[in-house]
């Protein structure tokens, strides 16, 4: 059983994602800062790869993406890092990422090097529906990973009907069509939210974008299944620091 | 070169968005719902009677098309052949933009919007952009490479005064493609009330079509001019510069399946095409996607897309139109390019021959021509895209005079 599918079943509430810059803030801290997220109440690790390009993410995470790509950071190099993770790391892993960085290094190549690594699923925010059904869905469920789709409030009912029915491990809901790090009004993200819930989707769903502190945190999980968190961590990793006290503290101010 | 077939191929890409293989809507579910409005409708909208009857109207009295096409005497007694220039440079605001920017105008107005942004490079497409939207009344906001407003100053200032903001896109190589990368966020952030009018043949479809279809003008006079004025039916040659490859692409777009046309694209090789400063796309790029289409782009082998670099702030671009890619990669178009001193020296002589000071980007299309060996049958029309004013900084400091 997947180790998503897993977590859902035992925790429908208040499940935590949180997002990092693989390579951020150096090359070699990707490991340390998982086990840091992990030790310190993330139930799932979302683990961004670096893009020149990032179209969807706002400034914060734009940043700490050009400098992992600085730093060094690659797929190859990242997959060298993840290899021994599942020693540590028992939470489920997802890797975020931008399509053309993972179409060079080979689609196959990559769900596959993912599995073996011990990856659980895949947010892939570039890459369409008709390019998923037609070229690369078999590849991404032949390798057994989880395929995590967005819906935003303009999604329409019979289009998240479909992208439900694609993914598995969970839904990602773009809390109001923005990029990454927005602040948000939310009275009106609620009142998505609550349509959502009422939709009864086959997957759970985890809601991001501008899920910042303790308060939006809770607001969102009067109706979603948990959150996920990327820029106001990445901004708190950014002040610099030790990894492992700026991670407790920051996931203490979230949970506690 | 290799002939074909009369196919439609190349003018109308699939239905989602496809040029052989490249193409497609590779855009976060974020912008979904307004590339599908768009894709939706810009047909319908293009083809109803009421806009054509409104975009040509505009494009007459307002761009002042149609454009000449003029028969270089002296270019065309050096060069040995017959050389023709299609004069891009005499529309309103100096390129040829406008035409696209005419036709998005009047395409964002029916689809219900009130705010509009763009990007832009040399500032050209920006100026067009600004330009219509004071002539509709519409709120303008233009991303532009911080890089490419210090050396474009005079067409930040033509915005400017024309009521657009304009924002210094100050991420990456702060130039065309961050300006670019900057209005798709934009974009994202209020998809209700706004439409994005990309300057060139590149982004999701339908971008890429509608775009070339707007442009497709030059292409639809020059057919029409040539026949005029030789009574020849096609020119043997059609030359132009290739950034993204919107006035190639309405350049090209009526030659497109006319086998026996020379459809001759030019790309900025800056520094030399194998110099690491340059942005000549199709010899140095491989497949990938860029700004939500499956093109040719400059990247390292990790997929991370490679800052290009030319003279010319207008071809600065990692990419390249996908039905350009789809041109070279089939052999349909011939692709060449020309260096930033091969460009400043033909823009001297050029003025000095002709009397038409080109834009740098023009200018690329007319460094080739020596190259070429035209035979004196020859006709060949070359696409002068826009207008030198803006470049003049450029031209003083480059140029011994």
């Amino acid at each position: 059983m997947s180790r998503l599918k897993n977590l859902f079943d035992q925790k429908s509430a208040r499940v935590l994602n949180v997002y990092c810059t693989a390579g951020f803030p150096q090359l070699t801290s990707t490991l340390e800062v998982m086990e840091s997220l992990q030790a310190n109440g993330a139930d799932i690790i979302e683990v961004g790869m670096p893009y020149s390009d990032p179209l969807a993410d706002g400034e914060v995470i734009q940043s700490s993406s050009l400098m992992a790509l600085e730093n060094g950071m690659t797929i190859e190099v990242l997959f060298e890092q993840l290899a021994s993770m599942r020693k540590t790391i028992h939470v489920p892993v997802i890797l975020m990422g931008y399509m053309n960085p993972i179409l060079q290094y080979g689609f196959e190549r990559f769900c596959k090097a993912a599995k073996e690594a011990g990856v659980d699923g895949l947010i892939l925010p570039d890459l369409p529906l008709f390019e998923f059904e037609t070229i690369y869905g078999d590849t991404i469920k032949d390798s057994a990973l989880d395929f995590i789709f967005l819906v935003t409030p303009e999604t329409s009912e019979e289009r998240l009907k479909k992208l439900d029915a694609l993914s598995s491990g969970f839904i990602y809901a773009v809390s109001s069509s923005a990029t990454t790090g927005k602040d948000k009004d939310f009275a009106k993200v609620a009142m998505y939210l609550k349509k959502l819930k009422a939709f009864r989707l086959k997957n759970p769903f985890l809601v991001g974008f501008g899920i910042k502190d303790k308060e939006s945190f809770n607001a969102v999980n009067e109706y979603a299944n948990g959150a996920i968190i990327g820029s106001a961590y990445i901004k708190a990793l950014s002040t610099g620091g030790d990894i492992n006290t700026i991670t407790k503290n920051f996931l203490a101010s979230i949970l506690k | 070169m290799q002939l074909f077939d009369k196919k439609a191929e190349y003018q109308e890409p699939n239905q989602e968005g496809y040029y052989g293989e490249f193409g497609g809507a590779y855009i976060p579910e974020m912008l979904y719902g307004n590339v599908e409005e768009l894709k939706h409708q810009y047909l319908d909208i293009m083809k109803d009677p009421d806009f054509q009857i409104e975009f040509h109207a505009l494009l007459r009295d307002y761009v002042g098309r149609p454009t000449p096409l003029f028969y270089a005497e002296r270019l065309s007694k050096e060069m040995g052949t017959t050389i023709y220039l299609k004069r891009e440079d005499l529309c309103h605001t100096g390129a040829h933009k406008i035409n696209n920017t005419v036709g998005q105008i009047l395409l964002a107005q029916r689809l219900g919007k009130t705010k509009i942004i763009a990007e832009t490079g040399a500032g050209q497409h920006g100026v067009a952009t600004a330009t219509v939207c004071a002539l509709k009344g519409m709120e303008c906001v233009v991303y532009m490479g911080e890089k490419d407003i210090e050396r474009q100053a005079p067409n930040v200032a033509r915005m400017k005064l024309l009521g657009a903001k304009v924002v210094p896109a100050t991420s990456g190589s702060k130039t065309l493609k961050d300006a670019t990368n900057e209005a798709i966020r934009a974009w994202i952030n209020e998809p209700d009330t706004t439409h994005y009018i990309i300057g060139s043949v590149v982004g999701p479809h339908p971008y890429p079509d509608m775009v070339a279809k707007f442009q497709s003008v030059i292409s639809d006079e020059i057919r029409k001019q040539l026949k005029d004025k030789t009574g020849a039916e096609l020119p043997t040659h059609v030359v132009a510069c290739v950034g993204g490859g919107s006035n190639a692409a309405g350049a090209f777009y009526h030659f497109l399946n006319e086998p026996t046309v020379n459809l001759v694209a030019v790309e900025a090789a800056g520094h030399g095409v194998y110099s690491g400063m340059s942005a000549a796309t199709t010899q140095l790029g491989t497949t990938g996607i860029l700004h939500g289409s499956k093109s040719i782009l400059m990247q390292t082998k990790d997929g991370q897309v490679v800052e290009p670099h030319s003279i010319s702030a207008g071809l600065d671009y990692p990419g390249i139109g996908p039905l350009h890619a789809y041109l070279f990669k089939s052999g349909r178009g011939t692709f060449t390019s020309a260096t930033d001193e091969e460009a400043l020296e033909w823009a001297s002589h050029l003025s000095k021959i002709e009397g038409i000071i080109p834009a740098l980007e023009t200018a690329h299309a007319f460094a080739i021509l020596p190259k070429m060996n035209f035979k004196p049958t020859d006709i060949v029309v070359v696409c002068l895209s826009g207008r030198g004013d803006k470049d003049l900084a450029t031209y003083m400091s480059n140029i011994k005079m």
